[in-house]
C-alpha cells in the first residue's frame, strides 16, 4: 500500500509553493536570498512529484487517486487528481523550472534590478503553483482560478525587465492571455449551465446523458470550441500565437525559458484533460474537434517554420520554432486516440526541457555578444561560452529529430501514434516538412556561432560563464541525451498514465 | 430559434455585452478603452453567472471569484498603462509601438554596415 503522505503531496508541492511565493518578498535580500529559497523549493517539489511518481508506479498496476479539498466531497468541493501522468509531468515541470533558474541565476541579476528581483521570485513561485495546479486540478472552478492566476504572474514575469519595451509588450501580451481567458471562462460558464456541476468526472456523466438524448448538441459544441480556441490562445498554437514572437524578444532570459517552455505547457495539459476527462475521446471525434486541431496543429507546425526561417534575431528565431513544437503536441492530440495523447504528452516533456534549454543558451550566446540579439553579431561565440554553444548544438539537433536527442524519441513515437490512423499521409507529410524546415533555420544558427570570428571577439565583453551555469547545462544535456536514448519506459509510463486519466 | 433567444433574455444581453467587451479589448487603439472593454466583459460573464439565479452556492463562488480576478487584472493593467503614458507620453498603443525598438536599430545598423562593406568591396 502506498505510504499515507504520498496521497499529499499533490496539495503539499502546490502550498509550498504559494507559501514561498508568501515569504519570499518578506527575506532580506543579501546574497540573493530570496532567489536561493525559490530555488530550493522548487527543488523540493521536484523531489516530492519523484517520490508521488515512485509511490504510484511501485506497485505493478498504476493507482489514481482523488484527494478532495476542504469539507466537501466531490459536486461541491474542489478536488485534486494524480495518477502516474499528472506525476511525471510535475517531476518534469519542477526540473525544467529549476534549471532555467539555476542556468540563468547570473544573468538575472544583470538584467532585472535587486529590489524587483525578490518580487520576480515570488511571482515565478506563483507561477510554479499554478503550474501544478492546472496539473493536478479535478475541477473546472480550480483550473479557472489557476488559469487566471498564471495569467497574472506570467504578465508580471514579462515585465521583470524595467524598460519600456518590456512594458509594451507586458501589455500585448496581457490583452491577448485576457482574451483566452475569458473565452475560457465563458466555455465553463456554458457547461456548467448545460451540467449543473463543475467536477470533471460529474460533468462528463451528464455530458453522457445529454448526448444520448441527442439534447443540446450545439452548445455542447459552442461551449469545447470556446474552451479548445481560449487554451489555444493561451499555449501559442499557430494563428493565435502571433503574440509570442514579439513578446519574447524583450524578455530576461529566465523569463524566457519560462515562457516559451512552460507556462504554455500547462494549458495544453489542461485541454488534453478537458478533452479526455470532461467530454470523453468519442464525443470530441462526434463534434469534429479532433479534425479542427489536427489542422491547426500541421498548420502551426509549417507556418511557425517559416516564420522562424525569417527571422534575423535568434530570440525571434526560438520563439517562432516554439510555435512549431507546438503543433506537434496539438497534431498528437488531434490525433484522438490514446497514442497519440501519449506522444503528445511525451513532447509536451521533451519541449519543456529542450525549449528551457535552447533559451538559456541563446540568453548565454547572447550576453556573450554583448546582449546582441541579431544572429550577425553571434558569430564565433561558441568559443567565449562552450557551454551555450553545446546547449544550442544539442537543442537544434533535437528540434530537428536526430536519433539519441530528446525531439528524436517524440517525433518516433508521434509517427507510431499516426500508423493506424486515417489522417497517416498528412502527419507523416507534415512531420518530414517540418523537421527539414528545423533543418534548415537551425543549422545556419549552429554554422554562425561555430565560425571563428577574430575581428569581433575584441568586442565581446563577456568572460567565462560562471560555475552554476555550466553545472545546469550539463544537467540539461543529459536530460536530453536520456530522453532521446531511453524514452522507451518513459513512453509506457504516459501510456499508462494516459490510460487512467 | 429566435424565440429561444428571448425566451433566454438575460444569456442573450450577457453574450452582446461581451462581445462589445471583447471587440473594445481588441480594436480600441486607447489604452483606457481597452481596459474599460475588459470590465465589460466580465461584468457581462457576472451577469450570465447571476442570471441563473437559484439557491446553488457555485455561481455566486465563480462570480465571486471572477470579481476579485478582474479586480486585480484592471490594477495590473492600469499600472502598465501609467507606466506606458510615462515613458511615450500617450495612451495610443499604436503610437507608443512606434517609438522604435532597440532590436530594430540593431537590425539597420547591421543593414548599413553590410552596405558599407559593399561599397568599399
Amino acid at each position: 500500500m502506498m505510504n499515507s503522505f504520498a496521497f499529499n503531496i499533490p496539495f503539499v508541492s502546490i502550498f509550498l509553493l504559494m507559501l514561498a511565493a508568501i515569504v519570499t518578498p518578506l527575506l532580506p535580500k543579501r546574497n540573493r536570498l530570496p532567489e536561493k529559497l525559490s530555488c530550493c523549493v522548487v527543488g523540493l517539489v521536484a523531489i516530492l512529484s519523484a517520490w508521488l511518481l515512485y509511490s504510484l508506479t511501485s506497485y505493478g498496476q498504476s493507482l489514481t487517486f482523488n484527494y478532495s479539498m476542504g469539507h466537501y466531497p466531490a459536486p461541491w468541493g474542489s478536488e485534486l487528481r494524480a495518477g502516474p501522468l499528472e506525476a511525471v509531468l510535475a517531476l518534469f515541470f519542477c526540473v525544467a523550472m529549476l534549471l532555467s533558474l539555476t542556468g540563468n541565476f547570473s544573468s538575472t541579476a544583470e538584467d532585472i534590478a535587486p529590489d524587483r528581483r525578490q518580487i520576480f521570485c515570488s511571482l515565478v513561485n506563483l507561477l510554479m503553483a499554478s503550474l501544478l495546479a492546472l496539473t493536478y486540478t479535478n475541477d473546472l472552478f480550480t483550473a479557472y482560478i489557476f488559469v487566471e492566476i498564471n495569467t497574472i504572474a506570467a504578465c508580471a514575469i514579462v515585465a521583470a525587465k524595467d524598460d519600456p519595451e518590456a512594458t509594451r509588450s507586458t501589455m500585448r501580451y496581457m490583452v491577448i492571455s485576457v482574451t483566452g481567458s475569458a473565452l475560457i471562462i465563458f466555455a465553463i460558464c456554458l457547461l456548467y449551465e448545460l451540467t449543473g456541476y463543475l467536477s470533471m468526472q460529474h460533468m462528463n456523466g451528464a455530458i453522457r446523458a445529454l448526448v444520448s438524448a441527442k439534447s443540446y448538441l450545439l452548445p455542447l459544441s459552442v461551449a469545447l470550441a470556446l474552451m479548445t480556441v481560449g487554451l489555444a490562445i493561451k499555449s501559442a498554437l499557430y494563428p493565435f500565437a502571433l503574440w509570442l514572437p514579439d513578446v519574447y524578444v524583450n524578455l530576461t532570459n529566465a523569463s524566457g525559458a519560462i515562457l516559451s517552455g512552460l507556462v504554455i505547457k500547462g494549458h495544453i495539459f489542461l485541454l488534453i484533460k478537458i478533452f479526455y476527462r470532461v467530454f470523453g475521446l468519442d464525443l470530441i471525434h462526434m463534434l469534429h474537434m479532433d479534425t479542427a486541431i489536427f489542422i491547426l496543429g500541421l498548420l502551426s507546425m509549417i507556418v511557425g517554420s517559416v516564420h522562424a526561417l525569417r527571422e534575423m534575431n535568434i530570440k525571434r528565431m526560438v520563439a517562432w520554432s516554439s510555435v512549431a513544437q507546438v503543433g506537434y503536441i496539438f497534431l498528437g492530440i488531434g490525433l484522438n486516440t490514446s497514442a497519440g495523447i501519449a506522444a503528445a504528452c511525451l513532447h509536451i516533456i521533451v519541449h519543456a526541457s529542450v525549449k528551457t534549454m535552447l533559451s538559456t543558451a541563446a540568453g548565454g550566446l547572447s550576453n556573450a555578444a554583448g546582449h546582441k540579439k541579431g544572429l550577425h553579431a553571434l558569430m564565433g561565440t561558441f568559443y567565449i561560452n562552450r557551454w551555450a554553444g553545446l546547449g544550442l548544438i544539442a537543442g537544434a539537433f533535437s528540434m530537428m529529430g536526430i536519433p539519441a536527442f530528446a525531439g528524436f524519441a517524440s517525433k518516433l513515437s508521434l509517427t507510431m501514434a499516426s500508423f493506424d490512423h486515417s489522417f497517416i499521409v498528412w502527419s507523416l507529410a507534415g512531420l518530414a516538412v517540418s523537421s527539414v524546415m528545423n533543418a534548415l533555420y537551425y543549422v545556419p544558427a549552429v554554422i554562425v556561432v561555430l565560425t571563428h570570428n577574430k575581428e569581433a571577439r575584441e568586442d565581446f565583453t563577456a568572460s567565462a560563464p560562471p560555475t552554476l551555469y555550466k553545472v545546469s547545462m550539463f544537467v540539461f544535456l543529459a536530460l536530453n541525451f536520456y530522453l532521446g536514448l531511453f524514452c522507451v519506459p518513459l513512453l509506457r509510463l504516459i501510456t499508462r498514465g494516459v490510460n487512467a486519466l | 430559434m429566435l424565440e429561444r433567444l428571448f425566451i433566454n433574455h438575460y444569456q442573450t444581453a450577457a453574450v452582446i455585452l461581451s462581445g462589445i467587451g471583447l471587440t473594445n479589448l481588441l480594436l480600441q487603439r486607447n489604452l483606457i478603452k481597452k481596459i474599460i472593454g475588459l470590465n465589460i466583459m466580465n461584468s457581462a460573464i457576472f451577469l450570465f453567472l447571476a442570471a441563473k439565479g437559484n439557491i446553488n452556492p457555485l455561481p455566486s463562488v465563480m462570480a465571486l471569484a471572477g470579481i476579485v480576478i478582474t479586480l486585480s487584472l484592471t490594477a495590473f493593467a492600469l499600472a502598465l498603462t501609467l507606466k506606458i503614458y510615462e515613458d511615450s507620453g500617450t495612451l495610443n498603443i499604436d503610437e507608443a509601438l512606434l517609438k522604435k525598438t532597440k532590436e530594430q536599430e540593431e537590425l539597420e545598423a547591421i543593414i548599413e554596415q553590410a552596405e558599407e562593406e559593399e561599397i568599399f568591396s
